[in-house]
Order: C-alpha cells, then sequence, then structure tokens
C-alpha cells in the first residue's frame, strides 16, 4: 500500500494506492494547517480503510516546489514516516502531479506549461510536453517574466495561472495538485521520482549585519 | 522496580537553532543527540528562522538515527514521543512537531507535546534526580529569562516573573558584537571576563530601583544595560582610547549575574521555597553559577544547575519532561497539536 501527500499548496492532501488504483483521497479544509492537519488525515485515512502501519509499503512526496513552512511538514513527515517504518520513500516535483493529471483527464491536448502560487506575487513554472513530461523548470519569478518566455497562446494549467490571468490567459485543467494523482504518477513511474528533498528554488530572506547602529 | 521496567521515551527539540533528539528510560539519560545549525547563524549575528527550519528538516532523520545507535537501542523499543510544541520559532518548532507526529503513527506509539520551558526544569532530573516540590526555577538563555515557581512539572507551573525586553542570551549576543566578539556571545564574554575587572565599569542592574520593584519585582529588563554598555564603549571610541574588552565584559557579566540572582533569590525567599534550580543557556555561565551558589548558600537555599551539555537546548530535556508525563499517566496528546510559538508555561502538556 503507497501512502502519499502533499503539502506544497495551502491545502494537504492524502491519498493511499493498493498498486492498482487510489483506494482513498482526503483533503484537508482549512488552509494553511498543515502541520496540524497532515498526520490526522493519514490517521484517518488509514483507519477508515481498515488498515495498519505496517500495511504501508511505500511513501511519496510532494517536494515543491511550494511555500516552505507547509512543505517541510510534508517532506520531514514522509522521511520520519518512512524512516520508522523501513520502507522506501519517493519524492516526485508538485507541478509534475499537475502536468500527468492536465494530459490524462483530456484537459490539455498538446504542449503546455503548469504555474503555481509563489506568493509575493511570483509563481512557479515549468514547462511540459503533450504527454505531461517536464521540458523545462521549475523556476520561480513574476507571471509577467515568465509568460514572456512561453510561446503564445500555450495553455497553463495551476492556480498561478489562475491567479494572473493577464499574464496567463489561457488557464486550463486542475489548479491544485491532488495526492490521488501523485500516487498514480509514483505506481505508474509517470515523472522522475527524486530524493525527498524540498524544491526551495529560493535562498532563506538573510542578510548579515553592518556594524552596530550608534546609541549616543 | 527494576531500570528495565521504566519507559523508554524519545524527546524531539527544534524551537530554535538546535535539533536534538534525546532518549531516556525513567530517570537515567541514554542519549542526547544535538545537531546545531549555530555556524550557518554566525555570519548573521543571530538565528535565521528559515535557515535553521531547513536546517532541522535535514537533520531530523540523522539525529533521531544517532541517538538510538548511542543509546543502543532500536527504534520501534521506544515507548512513549515527546516533542516540544512551544514556545519558540514557529517554523522551527512544526519541523520537530511533524517529525513526532510521524514517529508515534509509524511506531503506534503516544505521542506528548510539551512545553519547552518545563522541559528545560524536568532535565534536572537526569542528574540530580526527582525534583523537589515546589522548586523556584530560573530560566535564562538566548530565547527566554523567567522565575518560575514550580509545584509539579508536569502540570503545575507558575510564572513569577520574566524579562520585559530582551532576553539575558540575548544581551550577552549583542554586547558581544560591541566588543567585536563572535556569536554566539556568551562563552566568549565568559571568557574574556574572566581576566578583567567586574567592578571597574558600574553598569546599570535594570529593574532594581525602588519604584521598578512594586510592579516589576520579578520581572528582568536587559535593554537599557545593553544601552548603557554602547554608550559606555562609544565614548571611549570618540575619545580615540582603547576599549578594555575584558573590563567591559567582566562588569556587564556582573550586572547581568547580579540582577538574575538576586531576583532569583528574592522570589525564593518570598515563596518560601528552598531549592533553586537555574537552567537555559546562560546557566553555563562560570559567573551566573558561583554567584548562585554563593549568595543562596548564605540564605540556605540550595542551588541545583544541569551540566552545561544538558542546560542549552536539547532533545534530553524533552525526553525527560516525556518520560515523567508517563510515569504520572498523563493523557497522551492528539495527532492534530500545534505547534504554537507563544506556548504559556502555565501549559505544561498540549
Ligand atoms: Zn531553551
Amino acid at each position: 500500500m503507497l501512502l502519499t501527500f502533499d503539502t506544497a499548496t495551502p491545502l494537504v492532501t492524502v491519498a493511499l494506492h493498493d498498486g492498482d488504483e487510489v483506494v482513498r483521497e482526503l483533503v484537508s479544509e482549512l488552509p494553511m494547517r498543515h502541520g496540524e492537519q497532515l498526520a490526522p488525515l493519514v490517521d484517518t485515512a488509514l483507519r477508515e480503510q481498515g488498515l495498519v502501519r505496517q500495511d504501508l509499503t511505500a511513501i511519496g512526496v510532494g517536494v515543491g516546489p511550494g511555500p516552505f513552512t507547509g512543505l517541510r511538514v510534508g517532506l520531514v513527515t514522509a522521511r520520519t514516516l518512512a524512516y520508522a517504518l523501513e520502507i522506501p520513500v519517493y519524492g516526485v516535483c508538485t507541478l509534475d502531479v499537475l502536468a500527468v493529471e492536465a494530459a490524462d483527464s483530456g484537459a490539455v491536448a498538446g504542449p503546455f506549461a503548469v504555474a503555481t502560487d509563489a506568493r509575493r506575487k511570483e509563481v512557479y513554472l515549468a514547462t511540459y510536453d503533450a504527454d505531461g513530461v517536464r521540458l523545462d523548470g521549475p523556476v520561480v519569478d513574476r507571471p509577467a517574466e515568465l509568460a514572456a518566455g512561453l510561446a503564445a497562446g500555450l495553455p497553463v494549467v495551476g492556480e498561478g495561472a489562475v491567479l494572473y490571468p493577464e499574464a496567463f490567459p489561457d488557464a486550463v485543467g486542475p489548479t491544485r495538485p491532488s495526492a490521488g494523482w501523485l500516487a498514480r504518477v509514483i505506481a505508474e513511474e509517470r515523472a522522475e521520482l527524486r530524493d525527498p528533498e524540498p524544491l526551495y528554488l529560493r535562498r532563506p530572506d538573510a542578510v548579515a549585519p553592518g556594524t552596530p547602529k550608534k546609541v549616543s | 522496580m527494576t531500570v528495565t521496567d521504566e519507559p523508554l521515551v524519545l524527546g524531539i527539540e527544534t524551537s530554535c537553532d538546535e535539533t536534538g533528539v534525546g532518549i531516556v528510560r525513567g530517570h537515567t539519560l541514554l542519549a542526547d543527540a544535538v545537531a546545531s545549525s549555530v555556524e550557518e547563524h554566525a555570519r548573521f549575528g543571530g538565528v535565521v528562522p528559515e535557515v535553521a527550519s531547513r536546517a532541522h528538516l535535514e537533520a531530523m532523520v540523522p539525529t533521531v538515527e544517532r541517538a538510538c545507535d548511542t543509546a543502543g537501542i532500536a527504534l520501534r523499543d521506544v515507548d512513549a514521543i515527546a516533542v516540544t510544541s512551544g514556545p519558540g520559532l514557529a517554523g522551527a518548532l512544526l519541523v520537530g512537531v511533524a517529525a513526532a507526529k510521524a514517529l508515534a503513527i509509524g511506531l503506534g506509539k503516544p505521542l506528548y507535546g510539551v512545553n519547552h520551558l518545563a522541559a528545560h526544569v524536568a532535565v534536572d532530573q537526569l542528574e540530580h534526580g526527582a525534583l523537589p516540590d515546589p522548586c523556584l526555577a530560573l530560566l535564562v538563555s538566548g530565547g527566554h529569562s523567567s522565575l518560575l515557581r514550580v509545584g509539579d512539572v508536569t502540570g503545575d507551573v507558575t510564572p513569577l516573573g520574566a524579562t520585559i525586553d530582551d532576553a539575558a542570551g540575548e544581551a550577552f549576543d549583542k554586547v558581544a558584537r560591541l566588543l567585536g566578539l563572535p556569536f554566539p556571545g556568551g562563552p566568549h564574554i565568559d571568557r574574556a571576563a574572566a581576566s578583567g575587572s567586574s567592578v571597574s565599569i558600574d553598569f546599570p542592574r535594570g529593574l532594581t530601583s525602588r519604584r521598578d520593584l512594586e510592579r516589576h519585582r520579578f520581572d528582568f529588563s536587559f535593554s537599557g544595560l545593553k544601552t548603557a554598555v554602547a554608550r559606555w564603549v562609544e565614548a571611549r571610541e570618540a575619545a580615540g582610547e582603547p576599549v578594555p574588552v575584558a573590563d567591559v565584559a567582566a562588569s556587564f557579566q556582573e550586572a547581568v549575574c547580579d540582577v538574575l540572582v538576586r531576583k532569583a533569590l528574592d522570589a525564593a525567599a518570598s515563596e518560601g521555597i528552598d531549592h533553586l534550580l537555574i537552567g537555559g543557556g546562560v546557566a553555563a555561565n562560570s559567573r551566573l553559577r558561583a554567584m548562585a551558589e554563593q549568595r543562596a548558600g548564605d540564605l540556605g537555599i540550595r542551588v541545583r544547575v544541569p551540566r552545561p551539555g544538558l542546560c542549552t537546548d536539547n532533545g534530553a530535556m524533552v525526553a525527560a519532561l516525556g518520560s515523567e508525563m508517563v510515569r504520572r499517566g498523563r493523557p497522551a496528546s492528539g495527532l492534530d497539536i500545534p505547534a504554537d510559538s507563544s506556548l504559556p508555561v502555565t501549559d505544561v502538556l498540549v
């Protein structure tokens, strides 16, 4: 039984995949409560399926890019849970999950881009072929800057497109990644399986201090 | 009861820049693994929350592994997981709390979200045995300066006083920077002060005037002291005179310790408590320990200070408090507990 979750967007999404199909999928109700909601959702998913922790054989986690605080909740949970259960853990770029869903659900018919909300008036963006295989990215920048680099009329999937219609007028398909699709991506090896390392794409905001301020 | 009958508790601490994982059995310390990101913060002159949070994520599993190796146990043998749920840096706490929940799910064991300040008190049980009831705790570090009355460390903790501005350790860091000493400032000030005169400069003792004592009898203030040191150093520099680093360090340290010890002993006397426990990173300061022991001895008050490695933030202190929660049959925490950056000290168990 594969357990997957993604915390790279405001909502937490959790799924169980039995090797053939997704058997359970849960999404949190409140945004920005990753730390409080992820563990209970995992616990609930297992219990409602009549499963115990020893039934889990692998863990899959969205590695972002996404807001750092939530991202870390998912990654530390995945790594620690996998360590405790002595099972493997796979990371998948969160944008790849949206891309595979968009391609498989027929939301796009040719090449496209995926954009998610990076806050600070920026988006994370990557480009994909018609099958949802990543061609370039992910990168982070202002919507207008990134849109200028895209072919005119290229469909853009994800919340980043919905939030910035002026830059991305051709918004289509799913807006947020789902753990169910993350599970399918891993089970069917539809995207690069990576180490569970966060894709921050930004350095920490920190500046070295100058000389101490005068007080008199 | 043989030693092996006591619960094996693993504690996780990530409230600031140390990723700590401790393992205890009852009052026996088996492992205290700490990974510190302090060197990454040194060039910023203070802890950068995002840098600390990133370091916690990277250090978590390796530190748990190291603690188990040191303790000579298998992770699955652990009976309970304890974690600091606050107070501290929000993003840093969150990494530890999420990891603890993952262990609780992965091992099928109870979770105890505990208060960082109470853990600083509980850790002394690992060295000096059961805590006296009641005891007075003086907790001083870069993040806190508190006086607490502790009846039962698992549920009866009353704040008597706290800093109204900077924490004591913060003052050490800031004065160290003024004197051109590295971060963190505590050990460097302590070392520099050893060759200086503690009476050469009369720095102010915050909140000790008669008027302040009416409203802030057991509270601390270190920001005025820090400013006074800055003014004194600037005046020297402006006059083109060399700054006597050792004397400034010694006189500053004397002023901090004097206020801490004076107020702690006043609180003990006023509460009728004859045990003073000192914890937190500043408890490693040699002058603070010496002064507390000398003045408390004159009053018949016993001083307990854990060894320096257990005074600074670590996982053993969290495991020690978790162990006490298990021993006293306290109810386990839910998997939905938050990381609370401003958790009040009265909330010992979340
Ligand atoms: Zn502390």
